[in-house]
């Protein structure tokens, strides 16, 4: 069994600058993680390799330094990892972000499983891992927290509104995973992290997938920023402050006067 | 559709590769039919290179030849009963307004079974037309059922907007339309406007301070995502009809691949539903830990209400992540809500601001909370509450 997990670095904070003039994000200068539901999904593929000795490769698309999350997945365990890094790639949106990963799923060939977070916390999408589905004309399950897979099917607990749902696919299939809220991702031990320093890692551009120039970048995607602003400002409230007790009686009056109790 | 050379050889490798069953041999050629999607898949397996996909992604369309603004309305299911899921009637208000901007119909767009049994309610918002596929096997939300069915009415009917909402089903369903139709879709907008003839979708950006507007000039249909709460629901129209066209679709091979096992639908009080709720109690990084947490619950407890966390808290795992309130959590239009050691990042603001009194409690007198807050309060909520509670106990 062969399942590739599709992982994106981030920048580890919610504050990150942009630039003015373009629109687009300033990277540089914020210090980068593996997305936390990709780190997720990245743990179930390792642990489906436990169980049936399925092989693991992580595929990610970005600049150079993403490298860096192949690193860590293969230290984790994956067996190979794919870079997929272009200057033309640049400005893609999720239509164009999924058609590349698909094409470079399509170049690893082999696959019967395909994983993916739900979203990557920087942009809150969810789009990318369906359009890599429908790109690769496979079906696909969104926002599953568990998942068990053996050679021919895998069944999992999805979120459904207000509840959950257990469904079961047959291979190939694409699915997309959400993750537990006390979830604390895994990082490798230094033995583990010094053990996979063999291990190869293939750096990709957009000719070696032979992907469509029309369908990537910038010209590839369909959305583009209009204007950037910031929230309209409006008049502050009436304003408390005062000692504690004072403040809590002034907010039980206020309830009162606004009717929210008697 | 994919292009084949005469040097095609008829080796059927193409055949067996296509996704879609799009490819055929005839007189020892491969053939594309209409189910061809230019998925590329048959490109990489031909061993003579006889075929590629046109040249240019990003065909010039007419973009006048679209028009209607169509709103995706999702049926929800407890188990027991179906019924409307409430944003459609939000999304179908906030898409009359754009329709009369544009000048184009608004439309209903229901996927289902037995669904002419909404057809009166849907007709109430200004809506001017129904497209519905109805079936049994239509009952339950299938992916390549449900997209193939959507994609099959928008290539007839060339609508200039489509609006989902943001629920599982929507977030599920929308990006593999988008891009099997090879057109912008902009996740959880909190503004919808027309410009210029552009849907201009407004929302919070790359998660700091700041606001985006997103528009699709070169593609249509544009298309978007909107939570629950949002919008206001408006009936405009009571007791009109509309036009209602139905579409006999029939359901794609692809949609056996995945089965329901089961489907469990939580006991969940009136309560816990933080976005039904007329109280919410919210809290932020400044309640540190569990115990600022129990005091919320034991506020909202006494007030009748709900418990919701900032983005900031659920990272610190102090709620679950379905209890996040902001742009990429659940909107809330409470009666009151109070937010407790909140800061005020722009992606919670967008997902409380329309709550009819707001109250803030932040050690920060200059935490952008306070410029939504009717009344703030400017002290340590971990000391401010428990006297709350008290008085209010005392009150009952």
């Amino acid at each position: 069994m062969n399942i590739i997990v599709c992982i994106k670095q981030v920048p580890d904070s919610t504050q990150v600058k942009v630039d003015p003039k373009t629109g687009t994000l300033i990277r540089a200068g914020v210090p980068s993680i593996l997305n936390p539901y990709d780190h997720y999904a990245l743990e179930k593929a390792l642990d489906i390799k436990a169980k049936t000795g399925a092989k693991v490769t992580v595929l990610t698309m970005g600049p150079a330094q993403a490298n860096a999350v192949l690193r860590l997945a293969l230290a984790l365990g994956a067996d190979e990892g794919v870079l997929l890094a272009d200057r033309a790639l640049a400005g893609s949106d999720t239509w164009a972000t999924s058609y590349a990963l698909a094409m470079a799923i399509r170049k690893i060939g082999q696959y019967d499983l395909i994983l993916c977070g739900q979203m990557a916390i920087d942009g809150d999408t969810a789009q990318t891992g369906p359009g890599i589905a429908f790109h690769l004309g496979i079906p696909q399950i969104t926002f599953c927290e568990s998942i068990d897979a053996n050679g021919s099917q895998v069944v999992v607990k999805k979120h459904i509104e207000g509840g959950h749902q257990i469904l079961e696919a047959d291979l190939p299939v694409l699915v997309t995973m959400t993750m537990p809220h006390d979830y604390a991702p895994k990082y490798p031990s230094f033995m583990a992290a010094h053990k996979a320093q063999d291990k190869v890692t293939l750096t990709w551009s957009a000719a070696d997938i032979g992907a469509d120039p029309h369908k990537i970048g910038l010209e590839g995607s369909p959305t583009r920023v209009d204007r950037i602003f910031p929230p309209p400002a409006r008049p502050k409230g009436e304003m408390f402050s005062g000692s504690a007790v004072e403040l809590a009686d002034k907010f039980v009056e206020i309830l009162k006067k606004e009717s929210v109790i008697k | 559709m994919i292009q084949v050379a005469s040097n095609c050889v008829g080796c059927g490798k193409c055949v067996s590769a296509c996704p879609f069953g799009a490819l055929s041999l005839v007189n020892r050629k491969a053939v594309p039919n209409a189910s061809c999607t230019m998925c590329g898949a048959c490109v990489s397996v031909c061993p003579v290179k006889a075929l590629s996909l046109p040249a240019s992604g990003a065909v010039k369309k007419d973009l006048s030849a679209y028009k209607g603004v169509w709103v995706f309305i999702e049926i929800s299911d407890d188990g027991k009963s179906q019924k409307v899921r409430p944003v459609g009637f939000e999304l179908l208000s906030k898409g009359r307004e754009l329709a009369d901007q544009l000048g184009e119909e608004l439309c209903a767009v229901i996927i289902g079974d037995n669904v002419p049994q909404y057809y009166a309610e849907l007709s109430q918002y200004g809506t001017d037309k129904i497209y519905a596929v109805n079936g049994p096997e239509y009952h339950n939300y299938n992916t390549a059922a449900y997209a193939n069915a959507m994609v099959t009415l928008i290539k007839k009917y060339n609508p200039s907007v489509v609006l989902y909402p943001s629920t599982y089903i929507g977030r599920d369903l929308s990006p593999r339309i988008s891009s099997e139709l090879f057109v912008g879709l902009t996740a959880d907008c909190t503004g919808l406007s027309i410009k210029e003839g552009n849907l201009i979708q407004t929302r919070p950006a790359f998660g700091g301070n700041i606001m985006a507007d997103i528009k699709c000039p070169d593609y249509r249909p544009q298309m978007s995502t909107v939570r629950p709460n949002v919008f206001k629901k408006v009936v405009t129209t009571p007791g009109k009809m509309a036009q209602v066209v139905t579409e006999a679709i029939a359901i794609p091979p692809q949609a056996a691949k995945v089965r329901i096992i089961n489907t469990h639908i939580d006991e969940v009080s009136a309560m816990d539903k933080l976005d039904e709720a007329e109280v919410v109690i919210a809290g932020g990084r400044g309640m540190k830990d569990q115990n600022g947490f129990n005091l919320l619950e034991e506020l909202a407890a006494d007030l009748g209400g709900a418990v919701g966390a900032s983005r900031a808290a659920i990272d610190l795992g102090l709620k679950p992540k379905d209890k996040q309130i902001g742009q990429s959590g659940v909107t809330v239009a409470s009666k009151l809500y109070v937010a407790c050691g909140i800061s005020g990042a722009v992606q919670h603001i967008v997902g409380m601001e329309h709550s009819d009194v707001i109250i803030g409690i932040n050690k920060d007198a200059n935490a952008p909370i306070f410029n939504v807050c009717k009344y703030g309060f400017v002290g340590d909520a971990h000391q401010i509450l428990p006297r709350i509670i008290e008085q209010i106990k005392k009150t009952k």
